[in-house]
């Protein structure tokens, strides 16, 4: 067996202080390297979010591999099903009729029958020209009794508008029907993990005698559908804002940006939006704000200076997060980015004026293959990534931002932290396990 | 059926022949890049690399784009290698290709050899498209070496005893408790025949063996990405090949074909024709395990990946979830990755045999060690 014993130290290229990191990419673009922490979710993940639904997958043998085998390892083969693109397919312009018929052909030979179908084609789609909405329009006619939502795996597109993560959590809502709002309805959409319900948007919620699904809440095709009966959407994170556009354009839900920030003062601004827009005065959440500078301060004295480091898969608002702990006396040394977020552009300016000598490390720039992953000291690393760089047991194991918001979210992160400090974690099996809270068997 | 062969209602898909290339070259201290938008790299090294976590093999993509495929950009592939190249001293470089980069006609031949010239590297272009599987991607990527790099050695250079290649290895084909295991217990099973190894291609060993191949008398070709490579050499150096997996119940056919070919020169298949009249037998995998094992149990063969019709004694070459399962259906017993379950139905048993070109990571380290032991009984 074949073991690391050492890695480089030259990491030109992969780092630069944050005083020097150009907005929004900080990094010279290249080759890219994958490092081995898998929990965040892709889009197989995200669409069996639908209930009740089939998921047929179109494209070459290389790019279903990876697809096929997260629904395999999720135990949900059965609800996966793959048509491959031979290189005639390509050449002789019947892509049309490969997708309708083999999708027609697996669904007349499926042991059920699904309530929707998300097909999802690929690159190799947009370079032939096929008439996806033809396909589409036939699909529907041949089998009126299930939806069919077209989805995309096209990751050659991810620089061309709307990338795959993006579109796939736009089309994840695209089944909803139009029907009768209640005033009393609001969703939470877009976000891979459940928002907790412990957090205030759910506290507002029901201090205005409102109710807040969530597309985890149903595992009925029909309990889905009840999405659109309310008259917002609350979205979080940017990479959900085409969903709940389209849906306002499409079904007149009002589009609610509620950011998941670490920021006290945005956090309580959000809130009261909230409060504002479901007829309740505003707060100001100063007894929330206290508990939260308590548990920063357990954190600080837990960790008692040791270097902290942060990735953005363990959050979509590493700068944020980064901000906050560090403006509370927690000695956070690195970040892990490839790029920023338009919504973390002003945390970025302060770190960048405040804690100039910031590190921030690339994850996929190629030096990060075999530049040291030794610590010379007890490093405390939030996200899979930065365990995985800093070779650290001692990490907070979250995706996504764990479904945290709020200021309830700082205090339950703040505990996690305390407790991956004290607590080894078998960081090589916990950080390959794809889809990480993904309600799924196996292994993963 | 119209597209029997490409539609997978519920069972799995191979690995790819991007996938293969890089898994043949992954321990030799080159770089592989796969020219490709996203994705490629993931997949590989989560399902198809057991070897990722623990060995810093410089695998990349590309990160193709859209408006460089329609453009025609080589030059950002071109120069974003050789900056690479410059940054971390591979000992050689490959390009594979994937989907989009054939469907551009990108050329493999000329891109390696403006990098090539760029960073006095060897490199190699592999016009790999993503839609073959591993098999075919490391027989491009071992025949290449083959033909690059192995170079003659006079025939007083040569051993006194028998000594051999094992050709075809990766763990794509090879995994188990580790993925070495089966590797370890294929040269112990032949030295202790008195046949030494001159080198492993591609795992446990290194590029300098495997320089020195040609310094064999005889190359034991393991998987049928091996067999190409095997007959180049016999091509340009006169050496031998044994098409043979090891397996228990057929090793010493093995021994007895090396020693064979070692007097006489010819090259030959390790694993004859058989029949068992008891129960019928299915096996499905790759092409020379399967044939192996297959000659060993008295079973009959389909295999879905590449292979040569040539090369068959017990199979047949079938691919696709429906013709897979309609050969099944006539068997008793079916032994296939366990991800074939589903098309099992028909057979009173089915017994998994894990493997990692088929269901990736998920069983590869229950797949057992077939040089030792047949681990079911019939």
């Amino acid at each position: 067996m074949l073991i690391r014993i050492g890695g480089k130290q030259d990491d030109s290229g992969a780092h630069v202080k944050i005083s020097a990191a150009a907005y929004p990419a900080p990094f010279k673009s290249g080759l890219e390297y994958s490092c081995a922490a898998r929990g965040t979710w892709n889009i197989v993940h995200t669409g069996f979010l639908l209930p009740q639904s089939h998921e047929i997958f179109i494209c070459a043998m290389g790019c279903l591999r990876g697809v096929v085998l997260t629904a395999a390892e999720m135990g949900f083969s059965h609800r996966f099903s793959t048509i491959e693109i031979k290189e005639n397919d390509v050449y002789e312009g019947t892509m049309e009729d490969m997708i309708t018929d083999g999708v027609s052909q697996i669904l007349d030979t499926l042991d059920y029958t699904p309530r929707a179908v998300l097909v999802y084609t690929s690159c190799i789609h947009h370079f032939v020209g096929c008439d996806i909405q033809l396909c589409f329009d036939i699909l529907r006619k041949r089998y009126p009794h299930i939806d069919f939502a077209d989805c995309y795996m096209d990751p050659i597109m991810r620089k061309s508008g709307l990338n795959p993560d993006q579109t796939m959590r736009r089309q994840l809502y695209s089944l909803i029907k139009p029907c009768e709002k209640s005033s009393k309805k609001l969703n939470i959409i877009g976000s891979d993990l459940k928002i907790d319900t412990a957090c205030e948007l759910f506290d507002i919620a029901k201090e205005s005698g409102t109710h807040i699904s969530q597309i985890q809440d149903f595992d009925t095709y029909e309990g889905y559908q009840s999405m659109g009966q309310a008259f917002a959407n609350i979205y979080v994170d940017l990479s959900a804002k085409a969903a709940a556009e389209t849906l306002e354009k499409r079904l007149g839900q009002k589009a609610l940006y509620l950011p998941l920030s670490y920021d006290y003062d945005e956090i309580s601004t959000t809130l009261n939006t909230l409060r504002t827009l479901l007829g309740l005065p505003e707060k100001d959440y100063r007894a929330e704000r206290e508990k939260c500078d308590k548990a920063i301060e357990t954190v600080r004295q837990t960790l008692g200076g040791a270097p902290v480091e942060i990735d953005y898969t363990a959050t979509p608002r590493p700068l944020s997060l980064a901000r906050l702990l560090l403006t509370h006396g927690v000695n956070v040394t690195r970040l892990y980015c490839d790029s920023f977020s338009a919504a973390e552009k002003s945390d970025l300016e302060f770190l960048q004026k405040n804690y100039p000598n910031l590190d921030v490390f690339a994850t996929v720039q190629v030096k990060m293959r075999e530049l040291d992953r030794c610590r010379s000291c007890k490093t405390l690393s939030i996200g899979q990534k930065a365990a995985y760089f800093a070779s650290s047991p001692y990490f907070v194991n979250i995706v996504q931002g764990g479904g945290m918001y709020g200021f309830s979210g700082i205090l339950k992160l703040c505990g996690m932290i305390t407790d991956s400090w004290q607590h080894e974690k078998d960081t090589r099996k916990l950080i390959q396990i794809k889809g990480m809270g993904c309600s799924c068997h196996g292994v993963c | 059926m119209a597209y029997a062969e490409q539609i997978a209602r519920s069972i799995s898909t191979y690995a790819s022949d991007s996938s293969g290339v890089c898994s043949a070259l992954f321990e030799l201290g080159g770089m592989v890049v796969m020219h490709d938008a996203s994705g490629c790299n993931s997949t590989y090294s989560t399902h198809d690399e057991p070897r990722w976590y623990d060995f810093d093999s410089f695998i990349f993509i590309s990160g193709l784009t859209e408006n460089e495929a329609i453009m025609g950009d080589d030059e950002k592939l071109i120069s974003d290698v050789a900056d690479a190249a410059k940054q971390l001293s591979p000992s050689f470089i490959a390009v594979a290709g994937t989907p989009i980069p054939m469907m551009t006609g990108t050329d493999f031949t000329a891109v390696a050899k403006e990098i090539e010239r760029r960073t006095a590297l060897p490199t190699f272009g592999f016009a790999t498209n993503g839609m073959n599987t591993y098999v075919s991607g490391v027989e491009l990527a071992y025949a290449s070496l083959a033909e690059r790099f192995t170079h003659h050695m006079k025939p007083r250079e040569k051993t006194k005893e028998p000594t051999v290649n094992i050709l075809g290895a990766t763990p794509l084909d090879f995994s188990g408790e580790d993925c070495y295991t089966q590797i370890r217990s294929m040269r112990t099973m032949l030295e202790e025949s008195g046949i030494a190894v001159q080198s492993v291609w591609a795992m446990g060993d290194s590029l300098h063996n495997i320089m020195c191949s040609s310094a064999a008398w005889a190359n034991l070709v393991v998987s049928y990405g091996g067999l190409k490579a095997a007959k180049i050499m016999q091509r340009e150096y006169g050496i031998p090949y044994i098409v043979g997996r090891p397996v228990k119940g057929l090793n010493e056919a093995i021994v007895s074909s090396i020693r064979q070919s070692f007097k006489d020169g010819e090259s030959r298949i390790a694993y004859e024709k058989t029949t068992r009249a008891d129960k019928k037998i299915l096996l499905i995998g790759e092409g020379v395990t399967s044939e192996s094992l297959a000659s060993v149990l008295g079973a009959d063969a389909a295999i879905p990946t590449e292979f040569d019709s040539e090369l068959l004694r017990n199979g047949t070459l079938s691919r696709g979830e429906e013709n897979l399962r309609n050969i099944a259906q006539n068997y008793d017993v079916l032994i296939a990755d366990p991800l074939y379950a589903p098309i099992a139905q028909s057979c009173t048993k089915f017994i998994p045999l894990p493997h990692e070109g088929f269901s990736g990571r998920m069983f590869s380290t229950q797949a057992p060690d077939l040089v030792t032991k047949i681990p079911f009984n019939i």
